[in-house]
């Protein structure tokens, strides 16, 4: 009998094309070349077509007069600025009504998505209503309703609506008085800011010391009570000085006091209802999505109903909010562009509209507008995904 | 109404363009694009009477119209050779840069800005216009001085903003722009009461005038705040199609001046006076360096008009609009409408 001598294994290095590591890594470096190379082109490309079809090129333009006028600026801006300022106010336009949306949204959403699971038959359908109606209207026509159907049909500055001689409502917009402070006001503010720190420190204090000892105080009230009374103290004892620039109507239209444009006003609501509307339903789904043996549980130990939503659900609900709520918030960014529509001056109506067309450095400026969005979106990004590792289940 | 995406269209499209085409503009390049297509490719106005509307039937009619029509007569001899691209003020330069349309012909203004730095070319002025401001009669105005405060509605992408913006740090005076995208936009705040003045050119005040509900309830004021020379545009580069266009308009203006019309072209064709057998084609070819046939020029007269009965037709006294000559007569009547000779 003899025994087939198997051969010894061998053990060389095979050629790097049929290691699959070493594979990877050489189509990687590959493809990164490749996208170079690409990208190279494509800008070489661009620079010498423009240049050759006599198209100015180049962010000079930026230092340049704008020389027109733009309706609503939160900073100061005269048709003297540069296009650059116009970059700013576009954008400080787009954060307004963006950071006004979130806002009004995130309230709105989280009242109806509650109000949906209520045990009340006509709170929980009327809710229901809402949030099936408005998802499914395309936002544009919803901008477009508010707009010519409800605010176009408000009377003239003349024959304005007003609530106590004080606030006026006309097809011009919103006019609402201005608070202008006096010399001593800023007193007012530092104490209105030592308060909100002072409340941070008990509340944090309060944590730590239920931690160690397990008795609470009503930390809530107490902040509240100090943000209120401290700055309502200092207020009072520097006499007063605040006073308020009342609307007057003279000439065309009212002058002193806040105009809030129509534009604006029917841009934001219209973001905030559509988007609330699908905030309330991922809110609903968030509060389903705890299981009801985690509130048996909470009401077991005898914790109340304020105490058992408060400590039980909603942090648990949070973890599955956030993540699609942060979607919700990027859409709302995004959607605020479609203030053109409507002559309201954001980013791109401004930027994007008027100062290309004046300038017609088309590439220059649809690639600063879209890195806007795209620097904006990924700045909400990051907040909301440390806001969401903050509210993770902590595991142990 | 979706203006803004349709921009942003074009502006992709533009870059995308640029980003990808390799080479210039040549010469030549248009005119044998045009050819092969068998239509010349016009950008007009979203609508403006007078200058480029669709009638009831949907067929384009108008000065920037009929100066297409023109082109077309041209290069095909049939001046139905036409298909119009309704652009706001914000798409037109874009498109026209895009290779989208072969010329723009939509009440633009010629500024150093837009002939020198987007690489475009004007090639003459089809209507001279100034700026001006309609006003609601009941707000008892009757000078632009008067409006310190006042809020405007105005197209944005427009000449109009700008020189809105001129006028009032030069009277040292404040307004509100409220801004919209086409001018029926402007219109309809106008009647809402959204603004106290609606600004434009002072044609197309009269013309949008006369689209209010109530056309006596406005007025145009006195004032005329700026020179607007109305004008085609074509891709810079390219001599041959600017040569064409910038031709077609001449012809036009040269007809008027020596009397022909579309009524008499055909009799006119066969006369030996040089200078209207040059123009008829009979003598010489003009047409052959700028790559048209000889009887380009009958071709635009017989078919579209001379610029007089052009302007008549449409803005003039034969339409509603009813707009005088004024700048726009002949430089023999008064006028500063002249064109070098074709010889």
């Amino acid at each position: 009998m003899t025994t087939p001598s198997s051969p010894p294994p061998r053990r060389e290095t095979p050629p790097f094309w049929r290691d699959p590591a070493k594979r990877a890594l050489l189509f990687q470096a590959l493809m990164l070349a490749a996208l170079f190379a690409v990208i190279g082109f494509i800008v070489s490309n661009t620079l010498e077509n423009l240049d050759a079809r006599g198209i100015t090129t180049g962010f000079g333009f930026l230092h340049d007069t704008a020389g027109f006028g733009i309706v609503q600026s939160l900073i100061d801006y005269t048709p003297q600025s540069t296009y650059g300022r116009t970059f700013l106010v576009g954008l400080l336009n787009t954060l307004l009504v963006s950071t006004l949306g979130i806002a009004a949204a995130t309230i709105i959403g989280f009242l109806m998505g509650i109000a949906r699971l209520s045990p009340n038959w006509l709170i929980a359908r009327i809710a229901g209503a809402y949030v099936e109606i408005f998802r499914n209207i395309p936002l544009l026509l919803q901008i477009f309703f508010w707009y010519f159907a409800v605010l176009r049909s408000l009377p003239s500055p003349r024959q304005s609506m007003s609530l106590g001689e004080a606030v006026f409502l006309n097809i011009r917009g919103l006019v609402v008085p201005a608070p202008v402070g006096g010399p001593g006001f800023v007193w007012t503010l530092v104490a209105l800011a030592v308060a909100v720190i002072a409340a941070i420190v008990l509340v944090r204090w309060n944590r730590r010391r239920q931690a160690a000892t397990g008795d609470r105080l009503p930390a809530g009230w107490i902040s509240a009570g100090i943000i209120v009374v401290l700055p309502a103290v200092v207020f009072i004892a520097s006499g007063m000085p605040l006073t308020w620039d009342i609307p007057k109507l003279g000439g065309f239209n009212f002058s002193g006091g806040i105009t809030v444009l129509p534009e604006l006003l029917a841009l934001w609501l219209a973001l905030s209802i559509y988007t609330g509307a699908f905030i309330a339903e991922i809110v609903r789904s968030g509060i389903q999505a705890v299981s009801k043996g985690q509130t048996e549980a909470a009401r077991a130990l005898s914790l109340s109903g304020g105490m058992t939503l408060r400590l039980v659900v909603i942090p648990q609900a949070m973890r599955v909010i956030i993540p699609p709520l942060t979607s919700q918030y990027l859409n709302l960014i995004k959607n605020s562009s479609l203030a053109t529509a409507i002559g309201y001056p954001d980013l791109v109506s401004v930027f994007a509209g008027t100062t290309l067309n004046q300038t017609g450095q088309a590439i220059e400026v649809i690639m600063m507008t879209m890195a806007v969005y795209l620097t904006l979106s990924l700045l909400v990004s990051m907040f909301m995904n440390w806001f969401n590792a903050r509210m993770a289940l902590v595991e142990r | 109404m979706l203006h803004n995406n349709k921009t942003l269209l074009c502006s992709a499209t533009a870059i995308m363009a640029t980003l990808l085409a390799t080479g210039s503009a040549q010469a030549g390049e248009t005119m044998d694009a045009v050819k092969e297509r068998g239509q010349v490719v016009c950008g007009v106005s979203t609508g403006l009477p007078g200058f480029s509307t669709p009638d009831d039937q949907g067929n384009w009619e108008g000065i920037d119209v009929d100066v297409c029509h023109g082109v077309a007569a041209a290069v095909f001899g049939d001046a139905s050779k036409v298909q119009f691209v309704p652009l706001n003020a914000k798409e037109r330069f874009t498109a026209l840069q895009s290779g989208e349309i072969d010329v723009l012909s939509r009440n633009t203004t010629w500024t150093a800005t837009r002939d020198t730095t987007l690489g475009l070319n004007f090639t003459g002025v089809s209507f001279y216009d100034g700026q001006g401001f309609l006003v609601k009669e009941s707000l008892g105005i009757d000078s632009a001085k008067q409006l310190d405060g006042a809020a405007f509605c105005v197209q944005s992408g427009t000449t109009t903003e700008l020189n809105l913006a001129d006028y009032f740090q030069a009277h040292d005076m404040s307004f509100e722009p409220v801004v919209f995208d086409t001018s029926d936009q402007t219109v309809g705040g106008f009647e809402a009461g959204r603004c106290d003045v609606l600004t434009s050119d002072t044609s197309q005040l009269n013309a949008l005038r006369i689209k209010l509900s109530d056309p006596d309830s406005a007025k145009v004021l006195p004032e005329v705040i700026s020179k607007e020379p109305l004008g085609p545009v074509v891709r810079q580069g390219d001599d041959q199609w600017f040569n064409a266009v910038k031709w077609t308009l001449f012809a036009m203006i040269n007809a008027e001046e020596m009397g022909i019309s579309s009524e008499n072209a055909d009799e006119m064709k066969g006369s030996e006076k040089p200078g209207i057998a040059r123009f008829m084609g009979s003598e010489g070819n003009f047409g052959e360096a700028m790559g048209l046939p000889a009887d380009w020029a009958y071709s635009i007269v017989s078919q579209v008009g001379n610029y007089g009965e052009v302007f008549d037709r449409n803005v003039g006294a034969g339409s509603p609009l009813n707009i005088e000559r004024g700048l726009n007569a002949l430089w023999t009547e008064g006028g500063i409408q002249y064109a070098p000779p074709i010889r």
